[in-house]
């Protein structure tokens, strides 16, 4: 018993100071993310401390948006080069159903809040999946351009199908999610019921009917980047993006552009592990993962970029940006002013229903 | 009389047979070459012809249902999925055997993926079964009809099962039929509704596209091509130059700056209203369509069309025409008749080039394309990196390559791959 006890205090000791037993780690890590902004505040936040803390060199590859396909590429050839990646939380748990992510046991393997409250209960809902450690959570919504709306600015999402108040193209995601969800509640479906309706083929059918009423003024874009620009370039009034890059496009670029927060809908990005590390590997991901998802360093990332830290215990040590020297507190999306009307994705049904209803989505843009 | 002496095998000077000798001689210099190809041949085999092989294999195997519910495969194999009944319970119990097992494998969620291609809904099915199922005992817990409609509703209906019957077989035509917008239904090939057909559209824009932008390239690379192999050498080196740069500039950047010149507050744009040629609440839309794609492929596919035509014409002797001229032929005669039949096989290389190029063309159309104007790579890049649906992807690509094939064949025919020329 005593043996148990003694075994037991001295591995969590081994992993909390970390080198220890760093023996056992590799000393170099790959760690896949986003690039840009996003990754640079990884870097300031979670790689450079980490690095100085354990010595270990980490490598930053910018392959995020292409993982599940590469991660699976490499599963089948039997050498996985990646050491820890961020993904969406959808990714990731078609990634967790394909057997390619570790699964993570939240209260042994990541770090308890300062006040002692569990991992489980600290990310609370957030933890949507087994293999998915949740990192950040942002949210898609609209950005419009202050010197085109006239005196009325919009201040509600179905602004974005009134082509008579609001004249011009406006930019959305190429892709059903989020655009069937905003479709159908402009078409009068209460909040609760939108997964209910685009259950049923009628109901897919009435939201792309109501896409339809603006399909000739929207300009569709696939990468992040694309909206900041088009606003920008006054090609058009309004566009959905993530709230980071409109925050950028806002506070740094100072562009006459605001934010629309109205039924933004929150997503989450994470980390997952891959399956099939060496030991060695997969304890020095492991490891890296315990600090950079504890509570200060999720904070910290806030400092860099405007997304919200996914721990409850983070949200109170968020503070001003580093280089503007703002507070980034009502930049963020969890702030309690920006998350009046917010709509939180429902994973399971996209799971189910992506591939279905993008052939559809598919099929009406073509047309 | 010479008849007699000479109907003896020629001897070579060792004695053996003048023919084989000649052949062994042949042999070895046919296994020298052999040896000094193989770096490249070995090459092209390993990165080239076995991933295509690989891929063409994908887009019909069907391995993963079999594989991970064998028993329940074996049980359904005696029902009768038009019954309009459910299976029994020994399909059942086979099916708790089978699940119990890919659970422990990691197994069931993977082929939830594969199903929910299929049949919507078919991921969390399994997925969900699969967490229930882990807690089953085999021996204890049965009958286990009841339990599976218990668990999850989907298990009581026809759908899964009929979908789990039909594609059970080790092979499928499954996703060559999708990617021609059919399906396979329990009576056979039956069409896809009308509001998920996409493939078909896109294989026919995509040809149609392809084309308009060779001939746009032959239309504009054949004056810039006749002016290079005409001009003096050193000004035609000069131009050259000019149709090089491009060609040395990144796709992406070339892409961004047709972006630039025709969106709607565009250079383009912007000229044309301060001339008063447009209104300024009327401006043209002339990117994110078929328009826009069109251009920006033509542009950067162009260099492709003018070299092969440029090297073609520099060898025509300037003489033929001055020949045909003092003959009587008028200036459009001695080009017709004269000039430009000596020109095709590098209109038909330049074509060969710019249409294959282009058909399997994907990120110019990704970031100008718009809605009309993306073309089946597009949805052939969206299933290998995002859906994950690899079958599907296969199977489009394959296609794809089935049409090139067939283009080429037919192109043998009419013009004769002989007649092609890169230079010289």
């Amino acid at each position: 018993m005593k043996l148990t006890t003694t075994l037991v205090v001295s591995s969590a000791m081994a992993l909390a100071t970390g080198f220890a037993n760093a023996a056992d780690m590799a000393d170099e890590m790959t760690i896949v993310s986003w690039g840009g902004a996003y990754t640079d505040s990884q870097q300031n936040a979670y790689h450079t401390p980490y690095s100085e803390m354990t010595g270990v060199d980490i490598i930053n590859d910018a392959s995020s948006n292409e993982a599940v396909a590469k991660l699976r590429a490499m599963n089948e050839a039997g050498n996985v080069t990646w050491d820890v990646v961020d993904v969406v939380a959808a990714d990731a748990m078609r990634l967790c159903d394909e057997g390619l992510a570790l699964e993570i046991d939240f209260d042994t393997q990541l770090a308890a809040a300062p006040d002692g409250t569990s991992a489980t209960d600290d990310f609370g809902d957030l933890l949507v999946s087994d293999c998915f450690i949740p990192q950040i959570v942002y949210s898609t919504t609209f950005g419009y351009r202050t010197d085109m709306v006239g005196d009325t600015p919009p201040t509600d999402i179905c602004a974005v199908f009134d082509l008579e108040t609001y004249p011009g193209k406006r930019s959305l995601e190429k892709r059903p999610i989020n655009n069937m969800e905003w479709a159908l509640l402009c078409d009068g479906v209460a909040k609760a019921d939108v997964y209910d309706v685009l259950e049923t083929p009628e109901g897919q059918e009435r939201a792309l009917a109501k896409l339809d009423t603006i399909k000739d003024s929207v300009i569709w874009w696939s990468a992040g980047a694309d909206t900041p620009q088009l606003l920008a370039d006054e090609e058009v009034i309004m566009g959905s993006t993530y709230n980071g890059r409109l925050f950028s496009l806002i506070e740094e670029q100072n562009q006459p552009v605001a934010m629309l927060w109205d039924a933004q809908v929150y997503d989450l990005d994470g980390w997952i592990i891959p399956a099939g590390l060496s030991p060695e590997r997969e304890a020095r991901a492991l490891d890296y993962i315990m600090f950079a998802t504890d509570t200060q360093r999720l904070a910290d990332q806030a400092k860099y970029i405007s997304y919200g830290p996914a721990r409850a215990s983070s949200a109170p040590l968020v503070g001003k940006h580093a280089e503007l020297g703002i507070d980034m507190a009502p930049h963020m999306p969890t702030d309690p002013n920006n998350a009046k009307n917010t709509f939180l994705y429902n994973y399971e049904f996209w799971a189910d229903y992506r591939d279905d209803i993008d052939a559809k989505f598919q099929a009406w843009l073509a047309k | 009389m010479s008849d007699t002496t000479n109907s003896g095998p020629v001897l070579a000077a060792d004695g053996t047979p003048l023919k084989r000798s000649l052949a062994r001689a042949l042999r070895t210099q046919k296994l020298r070459a052999l040896a000094l190809v193989a770096p490249l041949l070995i090459f092209v085999l390993i990165t080239f012809l076995a991933p295509i092989a690989d891929m063409l294999f994908r887009s019909v195997e069907n391995d993963i249902v079999r594989k991970t519910l064998p028993k329940t495969v074996a049980a359904l194999s005696t029902w009768d999925p038009n019954s309009g009944e459910l299976p029994d319970e020994a399909v059942y119990a086979a099916l708790a055997d089978d699940l119990k097992v890919a659970v422990a494998e990691k197994d069931h969620t993977k082929l939830g993926s594969r199903l929910n291609y299929e049949l919507t809904g078919a991921s969390s099915l399994f997925r969900k079964s699969g967490r229930k199922v882990k807690k089953w005992d085999l021996e204890t817990d049965g009958p286990f009809k009841e339990k599976f409609i218990e668990l999850h509703e989907g298990w009581g209906e026809l759908p899964i099962w009929q979908t789990i019957k039909i594609y059970s077989p080790k092979y499928t035509s499954g996703y060559f039929l999708n990617a021609v917008d059919l399906k396979k239904g329990l009576d056979g090939i039956e069409s896809r509704p009308e509001n998920e057909q996409i493939y078909w559209l896109l294989f026919k824009r995509t040809m149609f596209m392809s084309m308009v932008i060779t001939i746009s390239c032959i239309m504009l690379g054949y004056p810039v091509a006749w002016i290079l192999a005409n001009l003096p050498m050193r000004t035609s080196n000069l131009l050259m130059i000019l149709v090089l740069l491009p060609f040395w500039t990144s796709l992406l950047v070339r892409t961004s700056a047709w972006k630039v010149m025709l969106q709607q507050q565009g250079v383009i744009n912007d000229t044309l209203v301060w001339l008063g040629l447009v209104g300024d609440a009327d401006r043209l839309t002339m990117i994110n369509n078929q328009f826009g794609t069109i251009v920006a492929m033509t542009h950067i596919l162009l260099p492709f069309m003018i070299l092969p035509m440029y090297s073609v014409m520099q060898t025509i002797p300037e003489t033929y025409l001055r020949a045909a001229k003092s003959l009587g032929a008028t200036n459009w005669t001695a080009f017709w008749r004269v000039y430009f039949p000596q020109s095709v096989p590098g209109i038909g290389a330049g074509s060969i080039l710019v249409f294959i190029l282009s058909i399997g063309y994907y990120i110019t159309p990704e970031i100008v394309g718009g809605n009309t104007g993306t073309f089946i790579s597009n949805r052939i890049a969206f299933h290998i990196s995002s859906s994950l649906n690899w079958g599907l992807g296969a199977a489009l690509g394959a296609i794809l390559l089935l049409v090139v094939l067939l283009l080429y064949w037919a192109y043998d025919q009419i013009v004769g791959i002989d007649n092609v020329k890169l230079g010289g």
